[in-house]
């Protein structure tokens, strides 16, 4: 389809009504509300369901009422609506709902700030919640990607019957790029052996109550299972000048796009760096970034925008071959490609 | 509907409680003389007589009733502490044709659920509410619930509930019934075989206007707990009658189920060929116009576009962004958001080019297209040298002070207000910015202005075509 111009939040409505999402439920706030504003205008038209809930406590226990019912469903927030999901987030992952989030990050702890952040990543990527489950969690960092990505969820979380993420920053929201909106999806998944319809074949439970410990425990370790198997095949991630790399800046969203920047700069100096960049950020690319060292890297530099929350899934990665540096700018700020490169000199003598 | 009831289990129950675990697999989990179990039975019979066991969803939060999916011969959700009403509510747009019912305590309605019972009822949903009011938290063992009475002794109230520190027992239908949506509210009892049977009654009107579809039904039932509250069943029925009842006076609150309108929602739509029609998706090319020649320091920008709010800032950013992407250029649009955005002044950043666009804010930009003085003060020193200026010499009475960039004085406001309508100042400058880079045709931009005034007037469209024209001779005609 032609292309279109439009924001990050806009895009991502894009491609779940392409995905077939006809259940959307969401409260605002900045810098994701036109999300909801977006959804509010064009699921209408189609006679899906918007509505804004009373609380995103309310719109998650919406979108597990929607799930349940067999729609394709969606809400989306930033860091303080995120953590009022995680209740019933955790209750959705508890009883294998597919269905998807969209967090664009803003500034934190507390009310903090509306620039862009990446702080949620712990409570996102980690799974948030009470219990052990895990979100699936993709990281776009253009506008395409909010689109393609935000469709993508929808079929992973059918794969999965789980929960997942379209996890970025109030950057990738906010930005306008050009967008080619993908084609309708024709159908979804079959999802009768499980969802309520409320008809006689289709009295399903949908539950995360296993009152004895042995089947909790085999229910556990169901969904550790199902979580095994999506770090086998659902790693994703994109390189840029890493062929000959000696250093490797690691850096996803908004802040992967500037690295690109640092990338071309350090190379118009003679300096061998190249960018790794995460896309999905759970299942994390840990196999690749534990490779980095046995391509010829030598320095690892993490950069993100927060006192270092996905650094730590670098340095498990890297298992102690290497250990990744960390750069890192706060409160809305985004580091500059030069300064990146400062920093590397300084870090690295080059 | 006024069938004879017959001593057996009714068919709204399960034969066997498959879904519960254990040998005892044909009573419940409620203590004896818990009114649950009442009502329960009262649902399930109704269910049957009504015959809608076959299109009945029920939604047990947590609670005693947490497990009503043991019993109940329906589709089931589980769900979360107080968060029936928020599930009951996309279940039922969902599956709007069914009958949806949420079945809850006071500590789960009237507490940590308080809000979404509320909007629910506001939104006036297609669900039937069942509202066990036990003046107590049955499940977690005697804890004070907001219906706890005055001086009522519970684990957390070791004292009696105190009016000054606790607050006051909750009336919840009244609440309930004051809004303007809810079509059937009311408060019955369980206490005595009299009161079993209006509840009987008020059971099947709010399923029957359930089944027909008729909004939002709350029926309130005092309840009995003998565990929670430490007397024996016999005691507590008293104890209803006694304290309760004077507290939470019985009787309909609200009915409108005569006149009440019947809700219906149109199914979605999914058909791929009509998803795109209904969105008026363009199936087009996505390049639209030819480039014509660039000198090299303007094929590939950077631009921060700066001014007070009201400028047209933003619309001046998304413009040069829409027109290059019809050039088939990569384009980056980034506002400056927040609270900058309401302390007066406002940016953007646009990035045009053909390799793949890094980060999206104009650090070092090559173009600056400044519409007042603060602005220009803040972003002619982010230039790269060599870059342009461009800046609105109607309000910017001071120069440049660098001398390594090149410098566009264009009176922007001056132009617009020329042609009437200060408002048309971002097409001033982007048929300024045009001229100045040769990246776009002044025509050209003329020829995408229906598409980006979509829907309004075409004396719009007309102005604004004469305000790129303006800015763009302006520059032709002045450097
Ligand atoms: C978020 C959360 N907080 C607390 C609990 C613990 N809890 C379970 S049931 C309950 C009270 C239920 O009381 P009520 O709604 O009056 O129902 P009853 O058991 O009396 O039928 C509480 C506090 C929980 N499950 N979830």
């Amino acid at each position: 389809m032609a292309k279109m111009l439009m924001k990050g939040n806009h895009a991502a409505v894009y491609g779940a009504v392409m995905a077939g999402c006809t259940a959307y439920y969401g409260y605002p706030i900045t810098p994701a509300s036109e999300i909801a504003e977006a959804a509010a205008s064009i699921m209408p038209k189609l006679d899906r369901t918007f509505l804004q809930a009373e609380s995103e406590i309310a719109a998650i226990n919406m979108v597990y009422g929607a799930a349940g019912s067999g729609c394709r469903t969606m809400t989306a927030s930033s860091g303080p609506g995120i953590s009022l999901k995680m209740e019933g987030l955790s209750y959705c992952a508890g009883s294998a709902l597919p269905c998807v989030i969209v967090d664009i990050m803003r500034g934190g702890p507390g009310l903090g700030n509306i620039g862009p952040e990446q702080s949620d990543y712990n409570q996102v990527v980690k799974g948030g919640g009470h219990g052990n489950f895990r979100n699936l969690v993709l990281a776009p960092n253009c506008c395409q990607e909010m689109c393609d990505f935000t469709k993508l969820a929808f079929e992973l979380a059918d794969k999965y019957r789980n929960p997942v993420f379209v996890l970025t920053d109030g950057v990738v929201g906010q930005m306008m790029e050009a967008v080619e909106i993908p084609e309708p999806v024709n159908s979804i998944p079959d999802r009768s052996s499980w969802a309520v319809y409320g008809t006689p074949l289709h009295k399903n439970l949908i539950n995360s109550i296993y009152l004895d410990h042995d089947d909790l425990e085999e229910w556990n370790r169901k969904l550790l299972a199902k979580y095994e198997s999506a770090k086998a095949s659902e790693v994703r991630f994109e390189e840029y000048r890493m062929e000959d790399a000696k250093i490797a800046v690691i850096g996803y969203g908004c802040v992967s796009r500037v690295l690109r920047n640092t990338v071309d700069a350090a190379r118009e100096r003679g300096i061998k760096l190249g960018l790794f960049r995460p896309i999905t950020l759970f299942p994390f690319p840990e196999k690749q970034i534990g490779a980095l060292p046995t391509r010829g890297v030598e320095k690892v530099l993490t950069v993100e925008l927060s006192t270092g929350q996905m650094v730590d899934d670098v340095n498990l990665a890297l298992q102690g071959t290497l250990k990744s540096d960390l750069y890192f700018r706060l409160g809305g700020n985004v580091p500059s490609a030069l300064e990146i490169l400062d920093r590397i000199s300084e870090l690295y003598g080059v | 509907m006024e069938k004879k009831t017959v001593l057996r289990k009714p068919k709204g129950f399960l034969d066997v409680y498959k879904h519960k675990p254990g040998a005892e697999k044909d009573r419940t989990h409620y203590c004896p003389g818990c009114g649950h179990g009442i009502l329960h039975k009262l649902i399930a019979e109704a269910m049957e007589d009504l015959e809608i066991i076959d299109s009945t969803i029920l939604i047990s939060p947590v609670g005693c009733s947490v497990f009503a999916y043991y019993y109940f011969d329906g589709g089931h959700f589980q769900v979360a502490h107080g968060r029936a009403p928020a599930v009951a509510t996309a279940v039922s747009r969902a599956n709007p044709d069914k009958v949806v019912i949420s079945y809850q305590g006071d500590g789960d309605l009237a507490a940590i659920g308080a809000n979404n019972i509320l909007q629910a009822a506001n939104r006036g949903e297609n669900i039937a509410v069942f509202f066990v009011n036990n003046a107590i938290y049955g499940m977690t063992g005697g804890q004070m619930a907001p219906t706890t009475l005055e001086g009522q002794k519970t684990t957390t109230t070791p004292y009696g509930r105190n009016l000054h520190t606790d607050g006051y027992p909750i009336r919840m239908a009244e609440i309930i019934a004051q809004l303007d949506a809810p079509v059937f509210v009311t408060r019955v009892s369980l206490h005595n075989p009299a009161n079993i049977r209006k509840t009987r009654a008020a059971v099947r009107q709010a399923l029957q206007n359930a089944k027909e579809h008729k909004g939002f039904q709350f029926v309130e039932v005092l309840s009995t707990c003998p565990s929670g509250w430490k007397q024996d069943p016999v005691d507590s029925m008293k104890w209803v009658e006694e304290h309760m009842i004077p507290v939470f006076p019985l009787g309909v609150l609200r009915d409108s189920s005569a006149e009440a309108s019947v809700i219906t929602r149109a199914e979605p739509i999914v058909d791929p060929a009509r998803v795109i029609e209904k969105l008026g998706l363009a199936k087009g090319p996505s390049v639209t116009f030819s480039r014509g020649e660039i000198a090299p320091e303007y094929s590939k920008m950077s631009i921060r576009v700066a001014g007070f709010g009201g400028q047209g800032i933003m619309s001046t950013g998304q413009i040069l962004a829409q027109v290059a992407m019809e050039y088939g250029y990569n384009v980056s649009w980034l506002p400056s958001y927040g609270p900058e955005m309401r302390g007066g002044t406002a940016n953007c950043s646009v990035n045009i080019q053909d390799e793949t666009i890094g980060g999206a804010e104009a650090v070092n930009p090559n173009m600056v297209i400044a519409m007042n003085r603060p602005s220009m003060e803040k972003f002619e020193k982010a230039l790269i040298p060599g870059g342009s200026l461009v800046y609105n010499s109607t309000l910017i009475e001071v120069k440049p002070v660098r001398s390594d960039i090149r410098i566009f004085a264009v009176p922007v406001t001056g132009l617009a207000d020329e042609l009437g309508d200060t408002r048309v100042q971002s097409m001033v400058s982007v048929g300024a910015y045009a001229a100045v880079t040769g990246m776009f045709k002044s025509e050209d931009i003329v020829g995408l202005l229906p598409q980006v005034f979509k829907g309004r007037k075409q004396e719009i469209i007309d102005l604004n075509a004469r305000a790129v024209r303006a800015g763009y001779d302006f520059v032709k005609n002045s450097f």
